[in-house]
């Protein structure tokens, strides 16, 4: 006795009928012109590539780039204070602060204690921008530095002075709006 | 009693052979890197690039960088490979891709020097035929070397090269049969000669699409590049071939290019002739026939950057039920029109 499928048919609506013959033939021909005219209008569109060491996409003023920290314009004393907030904030674990106390002599920072020693692995960091939300004291801000490639690892770790010196300005910044 | 293969046309001293020999082969060595970055230029401007442009003025030493990249590379070969034929594998399918460049016509025969010297590498009555001996002497490259390396996807390419090149030469012949009938003569300057009213793009246009077909599969060329299709294959025939060797490989695959785009120039595009009866002075041919194969060239470049990859059943559908037939109709309506008018 043959089996019955009874419900377990299931019905298969096929795609058009395969065009065979002269008729596919043409078919394919106009569809293989039709493909050669959408690339060749590529070729007279021009090209889109920016040729990058020598030009830059200008970046946005909020972009996320490497960290600067800053001092006070009139004293010239660093905002940091040293309380490793952002080493807290980190979620990567890059930022090492090792706090010390002012003294009348030597007078570092604003408040009452500094940071002697200030590192960010920047091969570790993500540029997730959560230090600069956790200063209290806004004295870690993103800069928009994004080269920062380097030959060696332990390059990469920047201490206190390079994060405070001026970055070369090696990065356009795109005008609000643009 | 002495039989002859094929009549083979000279006119020349034997040391005029020889230097004239030693030109041709040095046109096609200029020819390989020329079409390496054409290739990459237009290919980059057809994807809105503009491909390689770092070395040299606008990237035009980028192939020599890449030979002397590749030639100064590490002789490694696997251990399950066969030895000699490893090697001697990339060395067969260059010089069967150079021993049929030298039949390509550049011009009639020029006074140069005093000397009558025919612009060609050699003049044969057998043309076509002598291109396809040495076609299917490449096709044994690239077997032994897809075979010889003892892995499974270069075995793997070169079982699809040799499906598809043996396919594909049969509608590719038959496309020139077309051309021969019309032309009565097997010998390359006499087709291009039998040319000069007419190119025989015009009345042979369906053979010379077949051709052109034929000759992208038959060059591996995209959309027929299953021999060394990189998503399925790795690389095909030549994926356990690094440095001097791959760079042979290479210089094969781009030199086979540049054969069939003379040989398309010769066979349909009218060779050395100018179009419309416009006469020049004989060296003027050598750069028409340049010209014409960057043209093929481009085309060959325009197609890769349009077409994709054909399934593999569909190739051989394609070369079996389709261009045959049609190659072979082509040939019986040829002989039809041209024993009618006759």
């Amino acid at each position: 006795m043959p089996w019955d499928p009874g419900t377990d048919v299931v019905q298969v609506t096929r795609g058009p009928k395969q065009a065979g013959g002269a008729g596919g033939f043409y078919r394919a021909f106009g569809e293989t012109l039709r493909g050669l005219k959408t690339t060749f209008g590529q070729l007279t569109e021009g090209v889109t590539t920016v040729q990058y060491p020598e030009q830059k996409i200008p970046v946005y003023p909020r972009f996320r780039g490497r960290h600067r920290l800053h001092k006070f314009e009139e004293t010239g004393l660093e905002k940091c204070v040293g309380c490793s907030l952002c080493a807290a904030a980190c979620p990567s674990d890059c930022i090492r602060v090792v706090a010390a106390e002012n003294t009348p002599e030597n007078r570092v920072s604003a408040g009452e204690r500094y940071a002697a020693v200030y590192e960010i692995n920047l091969s570790r960091c993500i540029f997730c921008g959560y230090c600069e939300v956790a200063c209290p004291f806004d004295a870690i801000t993103m800069g928009h530095d994004f080269e920062m490639s380097d030959y060696n690892r332990s390059d990469l770790i920047f201490t206190k002075e390079m994060l405070l010196a001026e970055p070369p300005e090696r990065t356009p910044l795109r005008a609000e709006g643009e | 009693m002495t039989r002859t293969l094929a009549e083979v046309g000279f006119s020349e001293e034997w040391w005029i052979q020889i230097l004239k020999a030693l030109f041709f082969a040095l046109v096609g060595l200029q020819l390989v890197p020329l079409v390496l970055l054409t290739e990459r230029k237009v290919l980059g401007r057809f994807q809105n690039r503009y491909g390689p442009n770092r070395v040299g003025p606008f990237g035009a030493l980028t192939p020599v960088a890449d030979i002397i990249k590749l030639l100064s590379k590490e002789q490694f070969r696997p251990r399950t490979s066969v030895g000699w034929l490893f090697v001697i594998a990339p060395i067969l399918s260059i010089t069967a891709a150079f021993g049929a460049l030298a039949l390509i016509p550049y011009g009639d025969i020029v006074d140069i020097g005093g000397y009558p010297v025919g612009l060609y590498g050699i003049d044969v009555s057998i043309g076509p035929l002598y291109v396809f001996a040495f076609g299917a002497i490449a096709f044994y490259g690239l077997m032994l070397g897809g075979w010889s390396s003892g892995s499974k996807y270069s075995f793997l390419g070169s079982m699809r090269a040799a499906a598809q090149l043996i396919s594909y030469e049969v509608a590719q012949g038959m496309a020139l049969v077309g051309v021969v009938i019309t032309a009565q003569t097997m010998s390359l300057t006499g087709i291009v000669h039998a040319q000069e009213g007419m190119w025989y793009i015009v009345p042979q246009i369906v053979g010379f699409l077949i051709f052109m077909v034929a000759s992208f599969a038959e060059t591996n060329r995209p959309p027929f590049d299953l021999v060394e299709a990189d998503a399925e294959l790795v690389g095909g025939y030549n994926t356990e071939f690094g440095g001097g060797k791959f760079a042979l490989y290479y210089f094969a695959e781009y030199m086979n290019v540049i054969v069939i785009s003379g040989l398309a120039t010769t066979m349909f595009l009218g060779g050395w002739l100018l179009p419309f009866g416009i006469t020049a002075p004989g060296w003027v041919g050598f750069f028409v026939v340049i010209a014409k194969m960057m043209i093929f060239v481009i085309l060959f470049i325009w197609i890769r950057a349009t077409l994709p990859r054909l399934r593999y059943d569909q190739l051989m559908a394609f070369g079996w039920k389709v261009l045959l037939p049609l190659a072979t109709l082509n040939v019986l309506v040829t002989a039809i029109v041209v024993v009618a008018t006759d």
